[in-house]
């Protein structure tokens, strides 16, 4: 691929790191203090359900790893297999749409939650 | 190349140096994290069945071996989010001769957040 | 420490191309002795025909470099006291270089790949312009000035874990080369320069392990030289330059 199209690669995924800095310190502090007393669904979807804030937090965290592992995945992949760069090049991009799709139905599960 | 090689990965004189065991933390951290998103992702969509399937879903994972899984996933992420940190202020940041301090820092604080997630399990 | 009582090592030392195999020689011990005094030792009283490359042996040339223990080192700056465990040496050629014969080992895809990150000066003055003034203590010039003590030893190379996972790396010595061209403000070859070093196989493969920092003779860093180029790389390509 041509310089400038890995030196993107690169940058987004340095970009989307310095995000998921701050999204997994947010997310970890949150978990944290959510495990006292135990996990519930009710206390989960009561956090998220209606919340703005937190829906446009947990869409940028999933858009953000979305772009951050697959980019981090393509690199371990051309490292230690012997797999051609196209077919390195599929297998992210469906795990980049795995978790958008998957992360989104997440989000916006919890946050329309009706019942 | 020659058929000289050194040891099998991740061992090796040339690589008994802290910061190559703060990449090896980090490339296996990351590896890991990879696998297990699909997973958590997939999990917590399970909201859309109904609270009914998340709860029983959240049950489930009272396990303790889960439990410990779970703190298992803490650490790795906040290793794989501290060495993350360290990348980016050598990459950006006016080079410090200090990098064995960085990686402690990292090591360390990454150890504190399982320890805190374990208190508060406890 | 040697921590030997017979007073002699016992040396494993590669012998042969490609599929070759180590042979093991026993050498005295003596005091102060580097590792490229046992491999003459053993060249001259006990296998004639072992080879390997030496030249100045007083750690200026680089040509001595071997890899020994495990680690890519100068031979002539390594005591056998400091680096033999028990009393045993392992020495084999460097690493992620085509074997020639014994120690001696093939440059020639370490020099190509120099010459592919544009490792070379390209100025535009004439002998009739004004000399080029360039102030020390800029900080273009610091940068250049911390990477170009590099004699091409091959030490970072061989050290390197990308260059034995990616065929194509260009490798620490020629990307530190690049980034102290760059930072010549008298070249002016620094668009090519950025393409040639950000392509697939350029600066963004390193994973600053820092192999190359930990075992440079000459302690030079080229993990901060690879990461100014991947700043200048993305500022280029922000601004459409590459």
């Amino acid at each position: 691929m041509s310089a400038r199209f890995e030196t993107y690669l690169w940058l987004a995924q340095r970009i989307t790191a310095a995000i998921l800095a701050v999204a997994v310190i947010v997310h970890i502090v949150t978990i944290v203090m959510a495990m006292e007393g135990g996990l519930s669904a009710r206390e989960i979807i009561g956090r998220v359900q209606g919340n703005m804030a937190w829906l446009v937090f947990y869409l940028t965290f999933v858009v953000s790893v979305a772009i951050h592992a697959p980019i981090g995945l393509r690199t371990i992949l051309r490292e230690i297999t012997s797999l051609s760069l196209p077919a390195i090049n599929a297998l992210v991009i469906l795990l980049a749409l795995f978790l958008g799709i998957a992360g989104f139905r997440a989000i916006f599960g919890l946050y329309g939650f009706a019942g | 190349m020659a058929d000289v090689k050194y040891s099998s990965w991740p061992f090796g004189a040339a690589r008994s140096h802290p910061v190559y065991w703060a990449f090896i933390v980090h490339r296996l951290s990351g590896v890991l994290l990879a696998l297990f998103l699909p997973v958590h992702f997939w999990t917590l969509s399970l909201a859309i069945q109904g609270e009914a399937a998340l709860d029983s879903f959240l049950v489930w994972s009272e396990a303790p071996w889960v439990k410990a899984g779970e703190i298992g996933l803490v650490i790795l992420l906040a290793a794989h989010m501290m060495g993350g940190v360290r990348l980016l202020a050598v990459e950006f940041l006016p080079w410090r001769d200090w990098q064995k301090t960085l990686v402690a820092l990292v090591f360390g604080i990454s150890l504190a957040v399982g320890l805190a997630m374990l208190m508060n399990m406890l | 420490m040697s921590g030997s009582n017979t007073g002699t090592l016992e040396v494993s030392v590669w012998r042969g191309g490609e599929n070759g195999r180590y042979e093991t020689y026993t050498v005295p011990a003596r005091d102060s002795q580097t590792i490229l005094d046992i491999v003459t030792y053993i060249q001259r009283h006990i296998d004639p025909t072992l080879s390997y490359r030496f030249a100045c042996r007083v750690g200026m040339c680089g040509s001595c470099a071997m890899t020994v223990n495990g680690k890519p080192r100068w031979t002539c700056r390594s005591h056998a006291r400091v680096v033999a465990e028990n009393g045993k040496l392992k020495i084999a050629p460097l690493r992620n270089f085509k074997v020639v014969k014994d120690l001696a080992v093939d440059m020639e895809a370490f020099f190509e790949k120099w010459r592919r990150a544009e490792g070379s000066f390209q100025g535009t003055q004439t002998r009739h312009d004004e000399f080029a003034v360039v102030q020390p203590n800029s900080k273009q010039r610091k940068h250049a000035d911390a990477g170009i003590e590099c004699i091409n030893c091959g030490v970072c190379y061989a050290a390197c874990d990308v260059v034995a996972w990616n065929k194509d790396y260009l490798g620490p010595a020629a990307l530190n080369r690049a980034w102290t061209l760059v930072n010549d403000e008298r070249d002016n070859k620094d668009m090519t320069r950025l393409a040639a070093v950000a392509g697939d196989a350029g600066c963004h493969a390193c994973h600053s392990h820092q192999s190359c920092v930990e075992h440079c003779p000459k302690f030079l860093n080229p993990t901060a030289s690879i990461a100014g180029l991947k700043r200048a790389a993305a500022a280029a390509a922000l601004k459409g330059e590459i």
